[in-house]
């Protein structure tokens, strides 16, 4: 696996023929979602050590700016995905200068500014434009299977960015600069620059993600898409995997996600205490995750 | 020897809180040339070579690079024109090989071809070239900064402390490295409380005391001048 086009057919491969011999097409699709956000999430986290809280903020804005494009505009479905998309990214450089902060103070600061986009799309005076509290409708461009190609698309994309991050000229600058940004600097590294685009790129996985992710519901309430459980299973999920590497951050999404349709759906009380468990001994044991134990074998993983 | 310096500075402060670190430096170093930095502990040698490097930016005063203004420029501006520096406390990327870390300013710094095993020859870590940054001693931890800093075909080379703990064999390696980088054309600003290894490379050095420039001249004539005496035995 230490090719990038091999992961990406794999990815491709995979979710192109589960849907035809597992019936849960709705759970497929959300680990899907999951598996996008733990690798854009990975895309800034794992590059660069900026660890967005706010994550979530991203999906929001782009599930909501997909749903208003629909309502308002009625382009194709896919141009307000991409609307959405950029909305994101738009979002990401309205908080650029987020990135001066540094270790807690970004993670605090990026959590409130996705809790302030929150509550101005849920409030209720803006009701007749987002739909306030009341949510989102636009099920009449419901399409589970278009959606669905959408998401692996998006899922695909961000794949495709972590390898480009882990093997690339421009990865090797994000590499020197993370370890030492000073002396990245001195090499020549223009390290606010590389900084933004990795954080305008992670943005706009999530908005993308938001869009195909309101596609697929078409009927949802703002909390569905700006819940802090979003960024906290990004970030778990991303973690248990291996932060830094393109797979660990899917693999640790599949398998928690897979743990927590099994599980957390139908016993729930276990599930909590179990996943408490796991991500104790994750910290404990596993601190740089599942793909640290290839690495310290001296395996080359992409 | 009337050509025009290569690097100036014009009255440069840098205050930290209330405390004024550098005191209205002004000097020049012209290319090829070597000067020595000396100066009791927190005398403002480091501070000198951050403000210069871009590192920290100077609160007052002007730096030019060629004629040209440089205190407001981000660091990798300044390292592309030219000006690089090693670290008192070793600054290398420390989950990189050696040789990464030479390829990443090869790489970045656009400053024309290297030769990066000439440079990892030069600064003695050849036969390291595969080891992890991190695992290296102190010692030659800052001579991989300085291969870094090498690695960007720098005009203005900033030395701060290379010398701390080395025997003489070594010192004098490095003696050698210096004076042929000079000989190359480079600039050199070498920060070293060594006089002896001074002494070896150059007779001009600038003595520092409390952020304030107290002389320029040779060593010689430093070590007989009172104020220097005075900074140097009343700290
Ligand atoms: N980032 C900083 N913030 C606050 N004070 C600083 C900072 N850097 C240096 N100083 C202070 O500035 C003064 C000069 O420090 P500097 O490191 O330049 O001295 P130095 O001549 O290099 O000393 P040494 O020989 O110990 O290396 C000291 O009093 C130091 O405490
Ligand atoms: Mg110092």
């Amino acid at each position: 696996m230490r090719y990038p086009a091999a992961v990406l057919a794999i990815l491709a491969a995979m979710f192109l023929v589960l849907p035809h011999v597992y019936g849960n097409q709705s759970v497929l699709f959300t680990m899907m979602t999951f598996m996008a956000l733990a690798q854009g999430l990975n895309l800034l986290y794992g590059f660069t050590g900026y660890l967005p809280f706010g994550y979530v903020g991203f999906f929001g804005t782009g599930a909501y700016a997909t749903s208003l494009l629909v309502t308002f505009t009625g382009m194709p479905v896919l141009v307000c995905v991409l609307g959405g998309g950029l909305a994101a990214v738009v979002v990401g450089l309205i908080l650029g200068p987020l990135l001066r902060l540094s270790g807690a103070y970004f993670s605090i600061a990026n959590l409130a500014a996705s809790q302030i986009i929150y509550y101005v799309v849920a409030n209720e005076a803006l009701k007749h434009v987002t739909g306030g509290p009341y949510g989102v409708k636009i099920e009449q461009v419901y399409a589970p299977t278009a959606s669905y190609a959408t998401m692996l698309a998006v899922l695909l994309l961000a794949t495709g960015l972590a390898a480009y991050f882990r093997r690339s000229r421009f990865g090797l600058g994000l590499r020197a600069m993370h370890q030492d940004p000073i002396s990245a600097g001195l090499a020549g590294v223009d390290i606010v620059r590389e900084r933004l685009i990795v954080w305008l790129a992670s943005a706009g996985i999530a908005g993308l993600a938001g869009g195909a992710y309101a596609w697929n519901l078409s009927v949802f309430y703002p909390d569905a898409v700006f819940t802090l459980q979003i960024s906290v299973f990004a970030i778990v999920f991303a973690l248990f995997g291996g932060v830094g590497t393109v797979i660990g951050p899917l693999l640790g999404a599949a398998l928690l996600y897979a743990f927590y349709a099994v599980i957390g759906v139908s016993a729930p009380q276990y599930f909590e205490l179990l996943y408490g468990l796991l991500i104790v001994l994750l910290v404990l044991f596993l601190p740089n995750g599942l793909m640290s134990l290839l690495i310290r074998r001296n395996v080359d993983v992409l | 020897m009337s050509s025009e310096p290569l690097l100036r500075l014009e009255g440069v402060s840098k205050r930290f809180g209330g405390l004024t670190v550098l005191d209205r430096q002004s000097f020049s170093v012209s290319a090829g040339e070597i000067v020595g930095l000396v100066g009791p502990n927190g005398s403002g040698k480091t501070t000198t070579i951050n403000v210069i490097s871009g590192v920290h930016q100077a609160d007052a005063g002007r730096i030019l690079f060629e004629g040209r203004e440089i205190q407001r420029l981000k660091l990798f501006r300044i390292a592309r024109l030219g000006i690089n520096r090693s670290f008192q406390v070793p600054k290398c990327f420390r989950a990189m090989r050696v040789r990464e870390n030479i390829e990443v300013a090869a790489t970045f710094a656009g400053r024309g071809a290297v030769d990066i095993d000439e440079i990892l020859a030069g600064i003695g870590l050849a036969d390291q070239a595969d080891a992890i940054a991190g695992a290296l001693t102190v010692n030659q931890q800052k001579m991989l900064d300085l291969g870094r800093a090498l690695a960007t075909n720098p005009r203005l080379l900033l030395i701060d402390e290379i010398g701390a703990g080395l025997n003489p064999a070594e010192l004098g390696g490095i003696a050698e490295l210096l004076k042929s980088l000079a000989a190359r054309g480079i600039a050199l600003i070498v920060v070293e409380h060594l006089l002896d290894f001074l002494n070896r490379i150059t007779d001009r050095v600038i003595v520092l005391g409390a952020g304030r420039m107290l002389f320029e001249g040779s060593l010689k004539a430093a070590s007989q001048d009172p104020d220097v005496v005075a900074a140097f035995i009343g700290g």
